[in-house]
């Protein structure tokens, strides 16, 4: 789960982290406010994209009735793609420096990295394109976190100022703890502004929480908001289901990620687009299969579904029950492929016998039959 | 011969009165797996289908000398299940368990690290070595014993390639499920370098999908001299950046952990990329020695 900017800087704040003086608005007159109480503003889009700039979501604004009219120019209109109902206006900072600080889970490692640049300012990727030699990654040992001597070795070696390391120090320190605190996979400070009084602040924030970790983060599941989420993801969360909503018009079902993302591949190569990702997971029963199903035809662009099971803990008999409970009280007007091997895949393709349901002997002529069909 | 688990396993089920622990414990006994003993807090002196039940791995490590456990303890404890065990002395621990926050794992990899322990997950199907031992929650009746190594981040993915193997008349040696987390004890490279020392394993089949860049590694590894041929397949192809594809670990993110990526290190290393799971055992069966 993603925090918004404004989130994630609360959270800074409640960890002593600096960040600049600033408040939420939701219309342009709460924006005009604001900015009457901060003087020179900066008016920021609150919004998961990155190259936020560039998109035209931050801005600059000298006088609050500026601020207002930038604010009315984001408010309710899509930045990317994304609505922005939010903005949040800052003081703006008298900027010297823009450094790059960070700390992720990195895979490699295994362990928690710290990452420092002295080009901060613009998106790591780009720094990774254009300066990959200004990116310093140190994997920190979990039992003892990060060290003093640690963190000097990763400010000199990214060459930041020697009068703030102090004060970027206790960041770094602080950026590790309040990812341990709120079980983070990614806390970026882009840029982390040291200003011309020597004063270093946390000019932007991006905060990625594991959702494997949400059971023990309550307060950061208040953050969550479901309307960002694309509808029918929300539904399906809500129910349970593993559902990623793609552009394509064939519904794929399976159990097991591997699986499914294998089933998206095929029916690619084929030449049909995929509508959608959706493991059922193991040992799945009728009903959740059923909700599958239904899950798959909220999306109107479906045109087929199609099921690729391989039985393990999942019997083939037991979809195959869920599959006709959602053909015989759900009005399905696309046709269904089935593919079935594994445990119980003969009882299941019995159960199907007689039926509208097509039947498919492997994978690949599972995802040619689909095509085809939904074509129709 | 075989790697990780054969005829010297001795299995305690960490979790074993769970719905889960209960049932695959069962089905590994009646594999033929030596299932020593179970482990759940406060349920010591019990017994589960004739398996003894203790209090701590500890203990069941004590009265059974188990080497090797798995666990099928909920995501908010598994972790701590995979310290016991690791604490406990045990040459391997393999996590079943899908959703344990990625920190937790973290630590406990830096701690079965420290102590020499194996771990094999989390989040995977288990390791099956076929006429020897079952640990782990795959369909036992799809495998053949014979000399193809399977190591894979997916589950139902590998039973898909060991389904298709069998049906070529192929069979395995051992088959090694690494899990789809972000951070997993045992990767891609160890696996091969297992396989690489197994007299056994005439060649290796690698499951590999999108995100990180363990499949990148293993190909270095390989390019710099491997002396078993080995076939790969790369899941998610088709799918969009940014987006989580089920699997915690299988997301593109950035630059990074892109099929292209993967696909042109293996064919830097000079590894065959098959494209459907069909393509990979008919190759594997085309480079394995002594057959054509």
């Amino acid at each position: 789960m993603k925090l918004y900017e404004f989130q994630a800087k609360q959270l800074f704040a409640s960890k002593g982290i600096p960040v600049p003086r600033g408040e939420v608005a939701s219309s342009p007159e709460e924006a005009r406010a604001v900015a009457q109480r901060l003087g020179r503003c900066v008016v920021k889009a609150q919004v998961h994209i990155g190259g936020r700039g560039k998109a035209g979501g931050i801005k600059l604004a000298n006088s609050p009735d500026e601020a207002r009219d930038y604010a009315r120019g984001m408010l309710g209109t899509p930045l990317r793609g994304l609505m922005v109902k939010r903005v949040l206006v800052e003081e703006a900072l008298d900027i010297d420096k823009e450094y790059y600080l960070s700390a992720t889970i990195d895979r490699t490692s295994k362990r928690v990295v710290l990452i420092a640049s002295s080009k901060g300012g613009m998106d790591i990727e780009e720094i990774a394109d254009t300066e990959p030699d200004s990116i310093i990654k140190h994997p920190m040992d979990p039992a003892y976190g990060p060290m003093d001597f640690e963190i000097r070795d990763v400010m000199a070696r990214a060459g930041f100022d020697p009068k703030a390391t102090r004060a970027i120090g206790t960041i770094a320190r602080q950026v590790y703890q309040v990812m341990l605190d709120s079980d983070a996979s990614l806390v970026e400070v882009n840029p982390l502004v040291v200003t011309g009084a020597g004063a270093v602040i946390a000019a932007d924030a991006k905060f990625d929480v594991d959702d494997n970790a949400l059971f023990r983060q309550q307060a950061l599941a208040a953050f969550r908001e479901e309307s960002e989420e694309d509808p029918i993801e929300a539904e399906a969360h809500r129910r349970g289901a593993t559902y990623v909503r793609l552009d394509g018009d064939i519904g794929i079902i399976g159990n097991g990620a591997g699986l499914v993302m294998t089933t998206l591949d095929l029916v690619t190569r084929a030449g049909g687009r995929p509508a959608n990702f959706l493991d059922i997971g193991g040992g799945a029963q009728a009903d959740s299969v059923r909700a599958a199903i239904e899950i798959v035809l909220l999306d109107p662009k479906v045109k087929g579904i199609l099921f690729n099971i391989f039985g393990g803990i999942t019997r083939g008999d037991e979809v195959a029950k869920g599959i006709l409970a959602g053909t015989q009280s759900l009005d399905i007007k696309v046709p269904i492929v089935v593919r079935m091997a594994g445990t119980n895949a003969e009882e299941g393709r019995k159960l199907l016998e007689g039926t509208n349901l097509v039947p498919a002997a492997g994978p690949i002529e599972a995802a040619e039959k689909i095509i085809e069909l939904a074509r129709r | 011969m075989s790697v990780l688990v054969g005829r010297d396993t001795r299995v305690v089920v960490q979790g074993i009165t769970g719905r889960e622990g209960a049932f695959h414990a069962g089905q590994m006994v009646e594999y033929g797996t030596p299932v020593v003993a179970g482990v759940t807090p406060g349920r010591g002196g019990s017994n589960m289908t004739g398996v003894p039940v203790f209090d701590s791995v500890q203990q069941a490590v004590d009265e059974t000398h188990a080497n090797t456990s798995i666990i099928f303890v909920p995501p908010a404890f598994a972790a701590d299940a995979i310290l016991e065990g690791a604490a406990a002395g045990l040459d391997l621990v393999i996590c079943i368990t899908e959703g344990i926050p990625t920190l937790d794992v973290v630590r406990a990899v830096r701690f079965a690290q420290e102590r020499g322990v194996r771990l094999i997950g989390p989040n995977c199907p288990g390791v099956m070595t076929p006429g020897a031992a079952k640990v782990g929650i795959m369909p036992a009746n799809i495998f053949r014993e014979g000399d193809v190594g399977v190591v894979s981040r997916s589950g139902t993915l590998t039973y898909e390639v060991v389904n298709v193997l069998s049906e070529a008349g192929l069979g395995v040696s051992t088959c090694v499920g690494i899990g789809g987390d972000p951070v997993i004890g045992t990767t891609f490279t160890d696996v091969l370098k297992l396989f690489r020392d197994d007299p056994a394993t005439h060649a290796v089949i690698l499951i590999g999908e999108i995100g990180g860049s363990d499949e990148e590694m293993a190909a270095d590894l390989i390019a710099q001299g491997y002396p078993k041929p080995v076939v790969a397949f790369i899941s998610g192809r088709s799918a969009p950046p940014g987006k989580r594809m089920g699997h915690a670990g299988a997301i593109i993110s950035g630059n990074t952990g892109t099929p292209q990526s993967k696909v042109k290190a293996f064919g830097k290393a000079g590894v065959y990329v098959g494209e459907t799971l069909d393509e990979v055992v008919k190759h594997v069966g085309l480079l394995l020695p002594g057959r054509t």
